[in-house]
This record gives structure tokens, C-alpha cells and sequence, in this order.
């Protein structure tokens, strides 16, 4: 990891953690090395976007723990079923502004897990670069 | 070259900005030219790579072939749009479909002097240069041969896609950049044969802004652990003084680089008439596994661009892409993605058309911003368009369809005679529902006046005679089918009228 580069994560991590884990459920057998990984794909995307998107994503996450607030528990705290009507919420909202601002954290979150060569290999993706020779099928 | 005390400068004849579609096309064109002694410059952004560079890895070729990571917001934040950036611009990231433009576009756009014919004649020209077929019916996966069973079983007809191959093996990571140099496009084909011819192309150069037959550019640095070559000039800022100025950034590029050179003060039209056939991929589940991640992505497609304003693609993508582009999460959307051997993929592309609201303008740093907003039309196009989408499915055999304009999204087989009421307009919510584009044209539109134009028909920038445009710009409304070969059509008129042009030019220029 590059210390150089500024923590996106920085103060939000567990939030973020806990929304990843609620928009990809099998991010919760994750280990250290994985939510390494993970995060470093994340970092790297923000890295390369306008700086006002790191400070949007941050707002968006204390947003969602404050909304979880209202229910008695921070989103860290909540159950997975609570964690998702939350989710659900900013999904649906009658408020563009929210709606396309969980979109872009939703994406965040699937570009992290989903990124990953382990990711590819559970889901069962093989695409090569050798093609149908290389699968041993086909033509 | 001399280092002048704002950087450096140099003088060309023919400056191109611009190495995709359109500024390779022109490049290769002009080429014999060079070979008389005429100075021809291509400056592209992107970066070259080599062949062992493209390792189909997600991430990491979007963030070496594309602006944005393929990730380009529109001002609302509804929609990302994907261009290339690199040596061969979006032909390095492209399928490589090769279709003539029907002769109803030509006429609907009707720009004078623009005919359906001579855009024939010139693809041909690409067509053969450029290798074109249709593969052969082994090479053909299960994805594409269900989209073919399913659209006869729905009572449509499918097409097959011509495609500018070369030696395929049928990596299916063709929009990743082919990782066997088997894609036909002008990183393959026009730009080496334009160098060989004297041609100098120069990549890392970021065109700042065009001033009367001059450009400023930047040239960067090659970052620790990017990819691609080095640029061939040393980095710093560039004047290059030129007789002609060719602008081929794409849509966006060349839109932003003529806006904030200042330009729209002579040119109303300028940034107007954007169009770029949004898009959504659709799935479907089978009950056993199909070859879908290997074989070319893209051999077939349904076109109802005339009938119902929309066209359907056969196409697969990546893990994330696909994650990204199904609607909603949790434990439904995971056992979609662990489906991925059993899932077939369709591209969902709605014919849009210019209109007032959407269009590319400037932040004040110059950077391009898109604003685009969905008609009623664009959504009713969507819409329908994914009901024959399930429609098609189903007719192949899927078990179950994952339609992002239903509730709930996911609709098993046995529901499929509910797809009307499942699937509707009502369920379209901008910010919820993924949609992306990568066919993005206007901007630059062709016609005849200025009030109502950018260029004449021949890419020729009104009241600006040393300054041409050969891209999709051009377009004055969109295209209804996939864009490249029009593009080289239209980007070989522009080389022709630069050639028509180029004496009278350069005797303007030492005036």
C-alpha cells in the first residue's frame, strides 16, 4: 500500500464495512488480507476521481449511520435484516440526490468484492485469455 | 524542435488530435502525403501499450483503456458513459461490430451533401481493410446461439454482427482490449501503417486548447506502475503551429476541446445534439451451464430501431461490470452473480434522439461535463425493450430473467405471461437503475448552416477553414446502430476534403 495516498476510509471504515457486507452478504467471511484487498481497490478508484467524491462518499456513510440512529443502534450494530430495509431506504428514496449516492457507494462496494480474483473464481467466471483453446471446449 | 521560453514549439502541416476511429481513419488517409514530405502529427491522450500489457483483468484495463475507469458521470449522476483512451482510442476497447449505416439514418439526418451511398462505398473500403467477416458458426458460444434460438422462438429475427477479426482465439475480453492483437482496429490496422508511412504519432499529449492553426499541448509523464510506453516526446507543454487542425477526440473530447478554446462564440451549435443510445445489460439464468465467458461476446443482435426505437445486443462482461449493472444487492443479487456459468447477457440499447437539454458543455477548468437527461421516449424504448429482452429469454429456456424495470427484479419462467405488467415505466427510477452508454455521439453535428450546425458535410468547421472534425461528433442525431464503421466513413471524407484543401491551406498558413 502506498502510505503516501490519503485514507478514503479514514473515520468511516466500519460503516463502510458494514454496508459492503449488506450489499455482498458473503463479504462477512472476509478475512484481514481480504478487506485489505478489498479497500485497496476501492482507495485506487477514489484515487483517480475529484477529491469532493472522497468527502461525498464519507458524508454519505455518516449520513446512513445517523438514519440507522433513528432506529436506537448505529448500522454497525444492526442485524443484517435491519442493515438491508436501511439500505433499502436510500435505494428507494423520492430524493435523486440519495438514490444516486447509494447507487455510487453500492457500486463502490461491488467494485471492491467483486474485483478480486477470488471473487471471479467463487462466481464461477473463467474467462481467458487463450479462449476455447484454453477451455478445452467448444468449436 | 526549439524550447521557446513558454515550453517548446513546432510547426507541422497537419496536426490530428485524436488516434480512434475517426483520427486513425484520417491519419492512414493522409498518409501518402507524408511520404511527398507533408508533416502529419497525431496527438492522442491515452497511452500505447504493448501487446503483454493486456491481461483482461477488469480493473485494471478499464483504468489503462478507458476515461473515468469506463466510469464517466453525467452531470445528473444517472448514468456513466465509456470512451477509450489509449493508442487507437475506443477501437481498442470495442467489440469490433461492423455495420454499414442503414440509408434511413442518412435520410433522417438529412445533412446536405451527405448521401447513404458514398458512406457505403467508403465502409467498404474499411470493411476489407480491416478484415470483416461473420465467424464461422463453430466459433459461436451458447450465449450467442440462445439469443439466435431465442429470438426465433419470440417471433423476431436475428442478425449476425459482422466483426473486424484477425486471429481470434475467443478470449470473450474484447472490451478489456483484446489480449491477442485479433481486433482489427486502428491501434492495429491505420496507425501502424500511417507511421510506417511517416506518420508521427505522439501518445500522453493532452491537447489543452486550439487557437487559430494552433494547438497547446501537454505531454505527461509515464506515473510508477501505469501501463504503456512512455510518449515519444519528453514531457512539457507544446506549441505546434499547423495548416490544419483535425479534431478527433470523440463526442466528448473534441466538444470539450473546442469549448474551452472558446470557440462556441462562433458556433451556437457547438456541444448540442448529444446522443449515445443508453443502455442496460440484462440477464438471464439457465438451468445448466453455458459457454458464455468464452467465444466472441458480440455475434448477433435484433434490430427494432425503426419499429420500436431500440436494438439488442448480445454481449458478456466482467464480474464487477456485471455486479455494477444488476439492480439492487443483497442475497438475491449475490445468487445472480454465483449463477455466472449459467447466465446469458443482453445489452438493451434505446435509439435516442437530440434534444434541447442534452448536451456537452465545460466546468470552468475545461473539463468536459454531460448533461443528459431520459426522455419519456428513451424510457418507453427501455422498457419495451426489455420485455422483448425476457421475452427472448425465455423462448431460449431460461429458468429465470433479472429485469431492472420490474418488481421485484427477478421474473421466473413461470410468470413470463405477466411480462407487461411486471416490467414497466413506472418501475424505471433514474439513480436506481443502472444505465450506461458507450456509443456517444453529436456535439459537432453536420449541416449546412451555422445557426443550426458545427460542420458542413464534409467534418469542415463553418467561418473556421483550418479547422476540421472526423469523429462521432459529427453526428447530427444518433446513429441506431453501432458507430465505428460510420465513423471511418465519415473520417475519410474529412481526410478527402483536408487533401481537397491542403494547398490553399498551407498558403494561408505562411501568409
Amino acid at each position: 500500500m502506498d502510505s503516501s495516498r490519503s485514507d478514503p476510509l479514514n473515520g468511516v471504515r466500519p460503516v463502510f464495512r458494514a454496508v459492503v457486507e449488506t450489499v455482498v452478504p458473503e463479504a462477512v467471511r472476509l478475512d484481514g488480507d481480504g478487506w485489505t484487498e478489498l479497500e485497496e481497490i476501492v482507495r485506487g478508484a477514489l484515487d483517480s476521481r475529484p477529491r469532493h467524491l472522497v468527502r461525498q462518499l464519507r458524508l454519505l456513510l455518516r449520513v446512513i449511520d445517523l438514519r440507522a440512529r433513528m432506529t436506537g443502534h448505529g448500522f454497525v450494530a444492526l442485524g443484517a435484516g435491519d442493515r438491508a430495509r436501511i439500505l433499502s431506504w436510500f435505494e428507494a428514496s423520492r430524493a435523486l440526490l440519495l438514490r444516486r449516492g447509494f447507487w455510487g457507494l453500492r457500486t463502490l462496494a461491488l467494485m471492491g468484492y467483486y474485483a478480486r480474483p477470488a471473487a471471479a473464481r467463487e462466481i464461477g467466471y473463467r474467462a481467458h485469455a487463450g479462449g476455447w483453446a484454453a477451455r478445452g471446449e467448444g468449436r | 524542435m526549439s524550447a521557446g521560453a513558454e515550453g517548446h514549439t513546432r510547426s507541422v502541416d497537419i496536426v490530428i488530435v485524436g488516434s480512434g476511429a475517426g483520427g486513425g481513419t484520417v491519419a492512414a488517409a493522409l498518409a501518402p502525403l507524408a511520404r511527398d514530405g507533408v508533416r502529419i502529427l497525431v496527438l492522442e491522450q491515452g497511452a500505447r501499450l504493448e501487446d503483454h500489457e493486456f491481461t483482461g483483468r477488469e480493473i485494471e484495463m478499464a483504468s489503462a483503456l478507458y476515461e473515468s475507469d469506463g466510469g464517466f458521470l453525467t452531470a445528473q449522476g444517472t448514468m456513466t458513459l465509456a470512451f477509450g483512451r489509449a493508442y487507437g482510442g475506443s477501437t481498442v476497447v470495442y467489440t469490433g461490430t461492423s455495420l454499414v449505416v442503414p440509408a434511413r439514418v442518412i435520410e433522417r439526418w438529412n445533412v446536405p451533401g451527405l448521401d447513404a451511398a458514398d458512406l457505403a462505398r467508403r465502409s467498404a473500403t474499411y470493411i476489407e481493410q480491416n478484415n470483416v467477416h461473420y465467424l464461422p458458426p463453430g466459433e459461436i458460444n451458447d450465449n450467442n446461439r440462445l439469443f439466435v434460438d431465442g429470438c426465433r422462438g419470440a417471433g423476431y429475427h436475428a442478425e449476425q454482427f459482422p466483426l473486424n477479426l484477425l486471429g481470434c482465439r475467443g478470449s470473450s475480453l474484447c472490451n478489456l482490449g483484446c489480449p491477442n492483437a485479433a481486433k482489427q482496429g486502428t491501434n492495429r490496422v491505420q496507425l501502424p501503417a500511417a507511421e510506417r508511412a511517416g506518420v508521427e504519432v505522439v501518445t500522453r499529449a493532452q491537447v489543452l486548447r486550439v487557437d487559430e492553426r494552433a494547438v497547446t499541448v501537454r505531454v505527461h509523464a509515464k506515473r510508477t506502475g501505469e501501463k504503456g510506453l512512455p510518449s515519444a516526446w519528453a514531457p512539457g507543454d507544446y506549441h505546434i503551429d499547423a495548416a490544419v487542425i483535425v479534431v478527433a477526440g470523440g463526442s466528448i473530447g473534441s466538444c470539450a476541446l473546442l469549448l474551452r478554446s472558446g470557440l462556441a462564440a462562433k458556433l451556437p451549435r457547438l456541444g448540442h445534439g448529444f446522443t449515445c443510445h443508453p443502455a442496460h445489460i440484462l440477464v438471464a439464468e439457465h438451468a445448466h451451464d453455458i459457454t458464455n465467458d468464452v467465444g466472441h461476446p458480440k455475434s448477433y443482435y435484433l434490430d427494432r430501431a425503426d419499429e420500436e426505437g431500440f436494438v439488442l445486443e448480445t454481449c458478456m462482461y466482467f464480474p464487477f461490470t456485471t455486479a455494477k449493472n444488476l439492480t439492487g444487492f443483497g442475497a438475491q443479487h449475490s445468487a445472480t452473480l454465483r449463477a455466472f456459468p449459467r447466465l446469458q447477457m443482453i445489452l438493451v440499447l434505446a435509439c435516442d434522439r437530440a434534444v434541447p437539454e442534452n448536451c456537452i458543455t465545460v466546468d470552468r477548468a475545461g473539463r468536459p461535463v454531460v448533461h443528459y437527461s431520459f426522455t419519456r421516449d428513451v424510457i418507453r424504448s427501455m422498457v419495451a425493450a426489455t420485455r422483448a429482452s425476457a421475452r427472448i429469454f425465455f423462448a431460449a429456456g431460461a429458468v429465470r430473467v433479472h429485469a431492472p424495470s420490474a418488481v421485484p427484479h427477478i421474473i421466473e419462467s413461470a410468470d413470463a405471461g405477466e411480462l407487461d405488467t411486471r416490467i414497466r415505466e413506472s418501475h424505471f427510477l433514474t439513480g436506481t437503475t443502472t444505465v450506461s452508454a458507450a456509443h456517444l455521439m453529436g456535439g459537432c453535428g453536420m449541416g449546412a448552416d451555422p445557426a443550426d450546425s458545427v460542420t458542413d458535410a464534409w467534418g469542415r468547421v463553418h467561418r473556421h477553414p483550418w479547422l476540421r472534425v472526423a469523429d462521432s461528433s459529427l453526428f447530427p442525431d444518433a446513429l441506431e446502430i453501432n458507430p465505428y464503421l460510420t465513423v471511418m466513413a465519415l473520417a475519410d471524407r474529412a481526410a478527402e476534403a483536408v487533401r481537397a484543401d491542403l494547398g490553399a491551406l498551407r498558403e494561408a498558413a505562411d501568409r
